[in-house]
């Protein structure tokens, strides 16, 4: 199929022009000024319109196996195509979790049929028990690169030394979900005056800054990679800005939620609203917001986690944490970008470029069948291509979804900015904002 | 906030329009029901006069006051209150509720109902309702300083200080301090 | 805020004004002669029907509600949640549609998650819903009756009747609440009902037993318990929640006891005047002394006795009222 974007504004990595863009045979065939359609090419006018490389998304939890009510690899590629993804990291902790390479295999082969990449995070310890490691080797030989026990951080301090150790010579990064379990335990909202006006036992902010400090250290010890998933402190981030300035090879994300919603959204009790890290402070999402502005996250990560309804439908400390990300991601890191204030350099660089970095998605691999992501937008790369309309208005509503789920904790909320086009592997996956 | 002071009484909106008796008519008029009863009610010592709330209390007290003046007897009185008895509840505005006090179990007693004005009936209707939980009554007669018509049930009053044909839109308003008709605001 | 709970939910007393409260209390005084009475029942709620729904088992208030519904005339339907299908992971909103399906017009709700009778609020809208207690959340009849059982004995002293006092006798009355306040719904509607009304609050607790944030409280932490009995005009003593599991948040029982336990010793610290209350079922000889439970000034009996007519009042307010123009 050919396609030509017609007058959009191209974000590069490193600046924006006004330029055409000809999509041919699953790559960029050309990028000029005024480009000539060729016969039979489909044209889209994107005038007014951002192009940069395709969304990434570095956590998505899409339930395959063991939880298809919520969630399978299929409509978690839809929910993430009409977001503007073209690469999704398939989160392990399903059932059974994705600790060895037949589980790995089933999901590269599923996501496979899906019009995106669906790459996968391995577990780091077996059955994400945090007890035995995981074959980390065997799983990396297949294409894994990232490797988590998310939903749970690995609580072992010696265990996470020796993952690390042994994760280093492999080229794979470890991701950490930061909670210390004894310390956050039985918590469901932030730690602080709220939650003990609510009732709510709370799950405060040391739990997760302190495992933050515990794998900075780990990481300086062992000179292994690793990535911090979902911070949500400002003082969690101080702590990896540092680590990262001492030179270690520490990157880290931040979610639209933590972003866009505080935690008085939890005075209602409602369970939407529930997340672990849970939803902080007003002042802590002020900072996130400055901190994701001055280019110190490496990557906007959904963490989309969806659940079935009757669960959300239970009592606040009975419901299950998470909430979707994959469809309104988009708008909410305009928002927190600024809104007319944002910078679309920044905008691609933290849901495309850097994800794309830390997931190695970067270069393609013919093991995995993936193709390249994050790119230059220059001729001869794989077309992975999302187009941004700032100017859109609309409003998120939990009936209009593509996810099994419904557990959006932005039902009702006006939003500025929307995908209208997606064109994941060269094909057209989502035009005028609809699945094809 | 005082709760009594945000409660929507009806005689916040009241907006007078004339002085239809005086404070001294409204004695005379008392006086007169209270001579009709003693007529009427031969064992003085058996009647419980009871004020409803809040409009009729005032009115049962001077009832009484003036009955005892007559007999030189006490006269035992109390008040009810009908706020729980009522079958309009919640299609109306709240009225704030008073408590009851019964001086004794009711049973084989003459009871007279006393209150300011008589209109739909549903009042009184809900105070025989009320009155079924003090006892059994030997009989209940019910005095009512201004009957202003329009009674949506079966209900006569025994002793009336003034009769005051009223069209819908108009208000009565009844103390012991006079008798004044007018309309409602809308404010 | 809410300045009446007519043709309102009672969630939580967090968000009532004084007058508000007061409301309840003067209708409440009205529900004490209603039963006294004879006879103890009025037609207010005739042809009504109002769910008990406890998921969370309590004899005492479930009894307490049910006996207020019945004195009101409301048909009670009650839910026995241990044989029902809340066991088998039934979703609250599920739980509440089969209720309402039965056409109902108030639910009495307890539950042990903080919150619970909010959610149910938003499930069924034309349902009034009376929260008898969440989680650690609040308890709000509860705090509703202790605040009426202090100003009932107040005014009694003054002999006078309580709606004639209105909030005079709370202001600037000195309260200490004690014991397990982290876990303690009965602590956060008392804290609420007290300080709305004007009386200072402090509470007294081991630093594992306080609410893990503080700020912007209505009340302070005393840092010498002894010191406080001889200031507190009334003494709330809360259970001890060992079911919460409190146990780990005290080294033992009678360490506790020790520290922080309203013993006899420490009872003759107090003024003879002092009211001592107990929200119940009491740990005698773990949060309070037995002997201390039997003191003329403690009224726990009367607490007891005084939720009947508070919880007729809620409910009568909250059933037949109309909620226009009832909030700041």
């Amino acid at each position: 199929m050919t396609y030509l974007l017609r007058h959009g504004l191209l974000v590069g990595p490193d600046a924006v022009r006004v330029a055409d863009v000809l999509v041919r045979e699953g790559r960029i065939a050309e990028v000029g000024d005024t480009l000539d359609a060729p016969a039979g090419a489909t044209v889209i006018d994107v005038e007014g319109c951002w192009v940069g490389p395709g969304f990434v998304d570095l956590h998505s939890h899409l339930r395959e196996p063991g939880r298809e009510a919520a969630e399978n690899i299929e409509s978690g590629a839809r929910a993430g195509a009409v977001g503007g993804y073209c690469a999704l990291v398939a989160m392990p902790n399903t059932e059974p979790a994705l600790d060895n390479v037949a589980l790995v295999s089933y999901v590269l082969d599923k996501g496979a049929r899906t019009p995106l990449d669906v790459a996968v995070a391995g577990a780091i310890t077996q059955g994400r028990e945090g007890r035995h490691l995981a074959p980390l080797a065997e799983m990396a030989a297949l294409g894994v690169r990232l490797f988590t026990d998310d939903g749970t951080g690995v609580q072992d301090p010696s265990l996470m030394r020796r993952a690390l150790d042994y994760a280093r010579p492999l080229g794979v990064r470890l991701a950490q979900h930061c909670e210390d379990e004894a310390l956050a335990a039985r918590g469901s909202m932030n730690e602080g005056v709220l939650s003990s006006r609510l009732g709510l036992v709370g799950r405060p902010a040391l739990a997760e800054e302190l495992m933050v400090m515990r794998d900075i250290e780990l990481v300086r010890l062992t000179g292994a990679a690793m990535h911090f998933l979902h911070l949500s402190t400002a003082r969690s981030l101080a702590l990896v800005s540092a680590a990262r300035r001492d030179g270690l090879d520490v990157t880290c994300e931040v979610t639209p939620h933590h972003l866009t919603l505080d935690e008085t959204a939890c005075a209602g009790f409602d369970a939407h609203f529930k997340v672990h890290p849970p939803l902080r402070g007003a002042d802590d999402v002020s900072a996130l917001r400055r901190s994701l502005r001055d280019g110190l996250f490496d990557a906007v990560a959904t963490d989309h986690a969806p659940h079935a309804p009757e669960l959300k439908d239970r009592a606040f400390d009975e419901a299950p944490a998470g909430m979707l990300g994959l469809e309104h991601a988009g708008a909410l890191t305009y928002e927190a970008l600024g809104s007319e204030q944002c910078d679309p350099v920044t905008f691609f660089a933290v849901l495309s470029r850097g994800p794309a970095r830390v997931a190695q998605l970067r270069a393609s691999d013919r093991r995995v069948r993936h193709s390249a992501h994050g790119g230059a937008l220059v001729a001869g790369e794989d077309a992975n291509l999302t187009v941004f309309d700032p100017r859109s208005e609309w409003t998120a509503r939990r009936d209009q979804l593509q996810s099994r789920a419904r557990n959006t904790p932005y039902d009702g909320r006006p939003l500025r900015g929307r995908v209208t086009t997606t064109i994941a592997k060269g094909q057209l996956v989502v035009h005028e904002g609809k699945l094809q | 906030m005082d709760a009594h002071a945000s409660s929507t009484t009806r005689r916040d909106s009241f907006v007078p329009r004339s002085l239809l008796l005086s404070d001294d008519d409204v004695r005379r008029a008392v006086r007169r029901m209270a001579h009709e009863v003693v007529e009427r009610v031969r064992d003085i010592e058996s009647l419980v006069v009871l004020g409803l709330q809040t409009g009729g209390v005032a009115f049962a007290d001077l009832l009484a006051d003036v009955l005892a003046d007559i007999t030189s007897r006490e006269v035992l009185r109390g008040t009810l209150d009908v706020s729980f008895y009522r079958d309009d509840v919640g299609q109306r505005p709240f009225v704030n509720s008073a408590a009851s006090s019964v001086p004794v179990d009711l049973s084989d007693r003459l009871v007279l109902l006393v209150d300011d004005v008589l209109f739909t009936g549903r009042t009184i209707r809900s105070a025989l309702n009320a009155l079924g939980d003090f006892g059994r009554p030997r009989a209940v007669q019910l005095a009512v300083m201004v009957d202003r018509g329009h009674r949506e049930l079966p209900i006569r009053p025994d002793y009336v200080g003034k009769n005051l044909p009223t069209s819908l839109s108009e208000e009565i308003i009844a103390t012991v301090q006079g008798v004044w008709i007018g309309t409602r605001s809308e404010a | 805020m809410i300045t009446s709970i007519r043709g309102r939910n009672l969630l939580t007393l967090d968000e009532l004004t004084s007058g508000a409260i007061l409301e309840v209390l003067d209708t409440a005084e009205l529900f004490v002669e209603v039963n006294q009475r004879t006879i103890k029942k009025v037609p207010a709620l005739k042809g009504r029907v109002v769910a008990s729904l406890f998921f969370e088992e309590s004899t005492r208030t479930r009894l307490s509600f049910e006996t207020a519904a019945k004195r009101l005339s409301a048909d009670v339907l009650s839910l026995a949640v241990a044989s029902s299908s809340v066991k088998k992971g039934e979703s609250l909103r599920d739980t509440i549609a089969t209720i309402d399906a039965l056409g109902i017009d108030a639910v009495v709700m307890r539950h042990q998650s903080s919150g619970a009778a909010h959610q149910v609020s938003g499930y069924v809208p034309h349902v009034r819903v009376i929260n008898a207690g969440d989680g650690l959340h609040q308890h709000p009849t509860q705090g509703l009756l202790d605040a009426f059982t202090v100003r009932q004995v107040l005014a009694e002293r003054v002999h006078a009747k309580g709606s004639e006092t209105g909030q005079d006798l709370f202001r600037g009355l000195h309260v200490l609440i004690v014991g397990d306040v982290r876990h303690s719904r009965v602590a956060r509607s008392d804290i609420a009902a007290y300080s709305a009304l004007g009386a200072e609050v402090r509470v007294a607790a081991p630093g594992t037993l306080l609410p893990a944030c503080l700020d912007g409280w209505p009340l302070s932490v005393v840092e010498d318990f002894d010191e406080a009995l001889e200031w507190a005009d009334v003494v709330g003593v809360l259970r001890l929640q060992r079911e919460r599991g409190t146990g780990s948040f005290v080294p033992s029982l009678s360490e506790f006891t020790e520290t922080y336990g309203l013993t006899v010793e420490r009872a003759r610290r107090l003024r003879p005047s002092t009211i001592i209350m107990h929200p119940g079922p009491m740990n005698r000889g773990v949060e309070i002394d037995s002997a201390v439970a039997d003191l003329p000034s403690a009224v726990i009996e009367r607490q007891v006795s005084n939720g009947v007519p508070i919880r007729m009042a809620a409910l009568y307010l909250s059933v037949t009222g109309t909620p226009e123009e009832t909030t700041l």
